[in-house]
């Protein structure tokens, strides 16, 4: 524990209370006990030191976005701390447990155990839904909140834990619409489809594979590769023999990046599609020139278009560098569990987790809210092209519109009314010329929607 | 038929690579029945250092192939003192400790090599300019690039180099008697501390042209990357037969080719019932069928004669 710049005098106390609370208040499954709230204040306000433990692998080949992930909790907590809440009458300090495991479910265990024997407050993390996963459990049996800002495997909220949540789309809602968007957006008829047997790249891949075959696209050939691989070049071969119209991959950056540069290599033509893995500025870097005109999906809407996104976005650049992936979400996560803190007026477990599940907060990357399992309320997917070696926005599909946007949401509908009937007046209007006349007229329609869902955008963006 | 040829194109680089690698292996194992696990972090330093200086050149204007020399020419010596000091440092003062203690401290050296290259490059990925031409050839339907030409050809002329240095040198000789019997090479006047000091340093020498190929075949460098591919060439090592260099060449090749057929074919094969993911497993399977029928590897003999 860190006490700068607090009087000496001041310190002692603090610490005391803050020994008392830690060791009396949490990680404890009696009835919730209004420790903090009953603590007198003295005229020095009292501190009270609350401890968030983060884990993400910080070695091994996804360091880079685990470090990220990090900084992205580790910018919250200190917005938090500049802000000096304060929290059932004391003030309250929010300090950072890091724990590194490497990716590896077996290490993600030990972490957890790790935090929840050190009783942290609460848990942002992990990165890996393959280490999420396991991890959720013990965080469960302990009853400590978890939020995860990038653990996107369906599993993780359906095991029934009441801990469980995360600020991010799962892998279903991920899956369905990139599996409708290689089909129809892309207009691939076959595809081939790799992954890399992690928890998350296989759960995205096997749901872009129904969503695909759902929307009438042949899967050529699914093939299998590890994310520690970097030679791709057997199961492209295999892959180019099939002459599929679009590639998927489920993974991460490290390994999407090498195999888009392969593809070129091999002279497999192809289009490439990959999810919010490889939706990194690390994936155009590794991949070259070869990127050039591929696609991503990243849940949520573009930062920039969020309130207070470029704001966030200026601010982390400005103190960490590039943003890799995933730190938005986790400071979102940070900021979901302080505002469940500062509702339930305690920073004990077992008080403020029934808050969590009533989050109405507005994030950086989302209005966030739960549902009943702890998903996020109708995640919406952006999806990304690679150009002049950029990731570009390309459009936003699923998901209803950001909640407290109802109004916009509203107007939205009526303008697509209106859309609608300036379709069927258009229609009628055409007389002999009726079909080619209704088929302007559809796009007239088409136009007018498109004009609505900016007007929804623009709305939201207001709000 | 093109497929096939295609994988086997893709075995043959894959292959050479990790012969190479291997050959760092064996040359050390062979000398002094020690497994150096910190090889595979040599290579990566190996590649890390020649990606920072061809970085900093990849604008001079330079013709790609000069600069990736001039990157090697920055590497190899930094390798070399690397592998020197690994040596001096970590298995020099074990050498009369019993088998397991250079095998730990092997070990610590590959986690604080590795961790070092962490904190000097940090944790995200370095990617490989395209200084290189990377002009496509067809042959019979399969594509290879120039660059994976050079490094098979590389490969071949640099495990050349050493067969000749080992076989027809004074010093290839002071090495096969220092293999043979340390005690007794030491009584016939070699200096054995001089000869191991350069057995790492050579290995670390040809690590530093494996990292330079890897970096720039997969475009790619990180200061995790050792790791995994130490680990294949250590099996590729142990599949030619450990300490034998023409051992080391045959495995590595055998391996990339196992691999890559493997990955290729092992869905066919079993009908979609084993994925490509299951090429390491196809990899160790074929491993473990070798020891069993030849415990010392392919071209191993009793470990009376190595290196």
């Amino acid at each position: 524990m860190q006490f700068t710049r607090v009087p000496s005098t001041m310190l002692a106390v603090a610490a005391a209370l803050a020994a008392a609370f830690v060791t009396a208040g949490c990680g404890q499954k009696e009835e919730a006990k209004p420790q903090v709230a009953a603590v007198p204040v003295p005229a020095a306000a009292p501190e009270v030191t609350v401890r968030l433990g983060h884990v993400a692998p910080l070695t091994g080949p996804q360091a880079h976005l685990g470090k990220d992930n990090e900084n992205g909790a580790r910018m919250a907590v200190d917005e938090l701390n500049a802000r000096g809440l304060e929290i059932g009458g004391a003030k309250v300090r929010f300090e950072l447990l890091a724990e590194d495991d490497q990716a590896d479910p077996k290490q993600g265990t030990i972490v957890a155990q790790k935090l929840v024997d050190a009783k942290v407050n609460g848990v942002i993390g992990h990165l890996n839904s393959g280490t999420t996963i396991p991890a959720s459990k013990l965080y469960a049996d302990a009853g400590i909140p978890q939020i995860s800002g990038s653990a996107t495997n369906p599993k993780y909220t359906q095991q029934g834990f009441k801990t469980a949540f995360r600020v991010m789309a799962n892998d279903v809602q991920q899956g369905k619409i990139l599996g409708g968007f290689a089909v129809q957006q892309l207009a691939a008829k076959t595809v081939a489809i790799v992954d890399d047997r992690s928890a998350y790249g296989q759960g995205l891949a096997d749901e872009f594979e129904k969503a695909a075959v759902a929307a009438g696209a042949k899967v050529a050939t699914r093939e299998f590769t590890t994310d520690k691989a970097t030679d791709f070049a057997a199961i492209l071969t295999k892959i180019k023999s099939k002459k599929p119209d679009l590639v998927f991959y489920g993974g991460m950056d490290a390994q999407g990046g090498p195999m888009a540069k392969q593809m070129k290599t091999l002279g497999l033509k192809a289009k490439f599609l990959t999810g919010d893995g490889g939706c990194t500025p690390e994936f155009i870097k590794l991949g070259g020139d070869a990127t050039e005109g591929q696609y991503c999906s990243l849940p949520g809407v573009p930062l920039e278009k969020m309130p207070g996104g470029k704001d966030f976005g200026d601010k982390f650049t400005a103190k960490y560098g590039q943003i890799q992936l995933y730190a938005p979400y986790v400071y979102d996560a940070v900021m979901v569990a302080a505002d469940a803190m500062k509702r339930a007026n305690s920073v004990d477990p077992a008080v403020y987790l029934a808050e969590v599940g009533k989050t109405d907060y507005p994030g950086v990357t989302a209005r966030i809210q739960f549902d009943a399992l702890g998903d996020l309320k109708g995640g919406s997917i952006s999806l990304y092209r690679v150009k002049d070696g950029k990731w570009e926005y390309v459009e936003t599909l699923g998901g209803e519109p950001a909640a407290g946007a109802q109004e916009a949401v509203a107007e939205a509908k009526e303008a697509v009314k209106e859309a609608a009937k300036a379709t069927g007046e258009a229609a009628k209007a055409a007389g002999e010329a009726a079909k080619e006349m209704a088929r302007e007229g559809v796009k007239a329609g088409a136009d007018a929607v498109k004009n609505a869902a900016e007007a929804t955008k623009a709305a939201v963006e207001k709000k | 038929m093109d497929i096939l040829l295609q994988q086997i194109i893709n075995g043959l680089v894959l292959g050479s690579i990790y012969a190479l690698v291997a050959l760092g292996y064996t040359m050390v194992y062979g000398i002094m029945g020690l497994i150096n696990f910190a090889h595979g972090e040599v290579v990566m330093i190996g590649a890390l250092v020649a990606l920072a200086v061809i970085r900093l050149l990849a604008d001079s204007g330079l013709p790609g192939v000069v600069v990736a020399l001039v990157g090697l020419g920055a590497a190899a010596p930094v390798c070399m003192a690397v592998g020197f000091t690994i040596e001096r440092v970590a298995y020099r003062p074990l050498r009369r400790a019993p088998r397991l203690a250079p095998l730990i401290t092997a070990i610590g050296v590959s986690i604080v090599l590795q961790n070092l290259a962490m904190l000097i490059w940090g944790r995200n990925y370095h990617a490989f300019p395209p200084i290189l031409p990377t002009s496509q050839h067809e042959v019979f339907g399969a594509t290879i690039t120039s660059l994976q030409v050079a490094i098979v050809l590389i490969a071949a002329l640099m495990m050349g180099g050493l067969m000749l240095l080992v076989q027809r040198t004074r010093l290839g000789r002071a090495m096969r008697a220092t293999a043979e019997n340390p005690a007794i090479a030491q009584l016939m006047g070699v200096d054995i501390n001089r000869i191991i000091s350069l057995t790492f340093v050579i290995g670390s020498a040809l690590a530093a042209v494996a990292g330079l190929m890897v970096s720039a075949n997969y475009s790619i460098a990180h200061y995790y990357m050792g790791f995994i591919l130490g680990l294949k060439a250590f099996t590729a090592a142990v599949l030619g037969g450990i300490g034998k260099l023409g051992g080391a060449m045959l495995g590595g090749i055998l391996l990339g080719l196992i691999e890559s057929l493997g990955a290729g074919y092992i869905g066919d094969l079993t009908g979609g019932f084993l994925g490509s993911h299951y090429q390491d497993v196809f990899a160790f399977f074929v491993l473990i069928c070798v020891l069993v029928f030849r415990p010392s590897g392919l071209v191993g003999e009793k470990a009376a004669e190595r290196a």
